[in-house]
């Protein structure tokens, strides 16, 4: 299998899907010619042509609510909005109509679209190029988001997204777009919607995350081991519906669990999730569960690694609530 | 038809048949600055065209020859710094120094900026401070923005520039909001709003817009349009002929410049200046220009297109052509820019000297200014900020 990094392997499964599906159309800002900011659609104007790899006008709202149109029609498009920081422009066209399409029309109107966006920090790049905002989509009845952390998943889950019958946000972490590699499958693949990974299999402490940050906690659970600690590292790449099985397996394991997300701590995932946890395995619980988390300020520039949730800060929440 | 857009002022006629209608690409074409709608003062040779000479004092215009020459210095430092790595990210403004300089000479002082990215060159003139500039670049503790934004998004309120922000267009309808306050309280004042072509497409230049006809508010809209939104060209933001047309959908008198010839562009906006000052409400202004380099030292423009489009623009380069103008009055001789850079030189590098050596800012100033005053909740989470181990290389 060749290896690939996370842009490689979401192009190559842009390139598989469009191939297998006319219907499938890429349009956003710079995605044609010059292949998207990131890279990550080069090519695929080449092979497949402006009227499926549109360059369009800079309006994050045109850009939606023209997919939406075309998903009514028939076609099966997949926006790119170049930053997550620039969908707010959209936010109307997504929470006002995408989410409650199927709902309003009693079933009728299924409008099914994925929008793919790089999300997180990790490039210098200030208040908005950095941000995480997970929840404020997760807290619209109706849309689904995605997060993968490795090459594989990236490309089975964008897959899986694609043919998904709802609405599909799919968050790319821009930190590990080309520093994660792994071998990907040159085939058609799918990884299911709604399951999480246990990417370090652990009995003491449950720690849960995503995307970017997966490899921070990683990280920690290493140092933690050496200090007699064993970590179970849960990946959740799919953040909405979340996996809520695997999640209270882990914890009715190892009794303890810490969350970590890049996004403020205020109304993060990580609360619900804590929620969830007490709703269904309060008794398993051994110890407080506890969240590591993005700062409740804007992303800073300088500060970034002090605001971002890194391996050092993970590391005494996970020994703490492991000796709690 | 074409809209008519109102060029009498200006002693010229638009072009008012659909043949002659410059074809929706022609923007990105340097030819198009010949378009008979096209406010131009600088003619060949060392002649100002007099209908529409704004009659700039010379000490004036040496002024602006050396702002422009020493705003291109200044980019170029940046991009190198950026290149060894010393700063971030840097956006510049190379070709299109006469439409920023130009635009900003001819508000008045009582008068108030609302900046796109790309608009360093107005806050200069209007006097911010190098030291100030570069402690932002390098999101040191003195920088006034205390290391929150990435570079190039200051903010300068003695100046009345307001914040750099990244979304696009946001500033457009912010710029409209602010000339409307002041003018409901009566305060003689005018507001530039910059923002480029591809922000034509967003939701804000046409709330902007509308709000700013409706209400007349005194709003001078300059858009520059450079040809580029990063790798789309103009033909893919509008298929109308030309940006300024849009104005007029909204009740806006507009007009097109040249916008590298900087006599023109101080013209155009000073007499939306004083339109605003009548009472008249908002202008629109089209400054045709060209985005010389990159979107930013994050883009590489040879992926999307071919140098050879560069020539021809290189031709209309406004601190060439400015020069032209003044070396036969003896306002310019071969010494005066290595005398403009060997000044700039001293002062760049000993500011940035100052601002790579000053500290990054504390930990407390990152839970500062999210509210006025921190509620519990930041006090808890700067505390615990501050007991916790640092990270690697801090
Ligand atoms: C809402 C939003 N969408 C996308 C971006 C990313 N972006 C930054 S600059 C830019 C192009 C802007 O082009 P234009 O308005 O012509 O200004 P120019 O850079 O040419 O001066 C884009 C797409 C953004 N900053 N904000
Ligand atoms: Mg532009």
């Amino acid at each position: 299998m060749p290896q690939m990094n996370m842009v490689q392997a979401i192009n190559d499964a842009l390139r598989l899907e469009m191939r297998r599906d006319s219907r499938v159309v890429i349009l956003g800002e710079d995605v044609g010619k010059v292949g998207g900011v990131f890279r990550v659609t080069a090519g695929l104007f080449d092979e497949f042509g402006d009227d499926r790899v549109i360059d369009t006008p800079l309006s994050e709202g045109g850009i939606i609510g023209a997919a939406i149109g075309m998903a009514l029609y028939g076609l099966v498009p997949v926006p790119e909005i170049q930053f997550s920081d620039f969908i707010f422009p959209a936010y109307d066209q997504i929470v006002s109509e995408l989410a409650k399409y199927r709902y309003r029309s009693g079933g009728e109107y299924p409008a099914k679209i994925v929008i793919r966006t790089p999300v997180g920090g990790g490039i210098r790049g200030g208040h908005y190029h950095s941000q995480s905002p997970e929840s404020l989509f997760i807290h619209v009845a109706g849309l689904k988001v995605v997060c993968p952390s490795n090459p594989a998943d990236a490309k089975g889950l964008l897959l899986a997204s694609i043919r998904d019958p709802d609405p599909v946000l799919f968050f790319e972490p821009k930190r590990i777009y080309r520093a994660a590699k792994g071998e990907v499958d040159e085939g058609d693949y799918t990884v299911p919607i709604g399951k999480a990974a246990i990417a370090r299999d652990g009995k003491d402490v449950t720690v849960i995350a995503w995307g970017a940050m997966l490899y921070e906690c990683l990280e920690a659970a290493n140092q933690a081991a050496e200090q007699g600690v064993d970590v179970e590292v849960l990946d959740l790449r799919t953040l909405w519906p979340l996996d809520i099985e695997a999640i209270v397996a882990s914890v009715k394991k190892t009794g303890r669990v810490v969350v970590v997300h890049e996004a403020p701590k205020t109304c993060g995932l990580g609360g619900e999730i804590v929620a969830l946890i007490n709703e269904k395995a309060f008794l398993h619980l051994e110890a407080p569960p506890a969240r590591v988390t993005g700062f409740d300020t804007p992303f800073p520039y300088t500060l970034e690694n002090e605001y971002l949730p890194l391996a050092h800060r993970i590391l005494p929440t996970l020994l703490e609530t492991a000796r709690y | 038809m074409r809209p008519a857009i109102d060029t009498s002022a200006y002693g010229i006629h638009a072009s008012s048949t659909a043949s002659e209608r410059p074809a929706p690409s022609a923007a990105r074409n340097p030819h198009d600055t010949e378009a008979p709608d096209v406010v131009k003062v600088l003619r060949e040779g060392d002649t100002l065209d007099p209908t529409t000479d704004p009659r700039v004092a010379p000490a004036d215009v040496l002024r602006l020859y050396t702002a422009m020459v020493r705003l291109r210095l200044i980019d170029e430092r940046l991009t190198a710094l950026q290149r060894q790595g010393r700063v971030g990210f840097h956006i510049g403004s190379l070709g299109e120094e006469a439409s920023i300089l130009g635009s900003a000479f001819a508000m008045r002082d009582k008068d108030w900026i609302f900046p796109c990215y790309r608009e360093l060159g107005a806050a200069l003139l209007r006097g911010m401070p190098l030291q100030r500039y570069l402690d932002h670049m390098f999101g040191n503790e003195n920088d006034p923005a205390k290391g929150r934004q990435m570079p190039d998004h200051y903010s300068w309120k003695a100046g009345h520039i307001a914040s750099v922000s990244s979304p696009i267009g946001t500033q457009i309808t912010q710029a409209v909001g602010f000339a409307w306050g002041a003018k409901i309280k009566r305060d003689e004042l005018a507001v530039l709003a910059y923002f480029g072509d591809g922000a034509t497409s967003s939701n804000e230049f046409h709330n902007g817009l509308n709000f700013a006809g409706v209400f007349k508010a005194p709003v001078v809209f300059l858009c520059r349009n450079n040809g580029w939104a990063i790798s789309v060209p103009t033909e893919r933001q509008t298929g109308s002929a030309t940006f300024a047309e849009k104005g007029i959908a909204y009740g806006i008198p507009s007009v097109r410049v040249d916008g590298n010839d900087i006599l023109a562009v101080i013209k155009v906006t000073q007499d939306a200046v004083a339109r605003a000052a009548r009472g008249e409400g908002p202008t629109l202004i089209e400054a045709l220009t060209y985005r010389m380099s990159g979107h930013s030292t994050s883009d590489d423009p040879r992926a999307y297109r071919p140098e050879a489009g560069l020539e021809a623009w290189k031709e209309l380069d406004p601190i060439a052509r400015l020069r032209r103008h003044l070396a036969p009055q003896k306002l310019w001789t071969e010494a005066t820019d290595a005398a403009i850079e060997a000044e700039l030189e001293a002062e760049l590098k000993a500011a940035i000297a100052v601002a790579e050596a000053t500290r990054a800012p504390s930990l407390d100033s990152m839970f500062d200014d999210v509210f006025a005053t921190p509620p519990w909740h930041l006090v808890e989470q700067r505390e615990a900020l501050k007991k916790g181990p640092r990270p690697k290389g801090h």
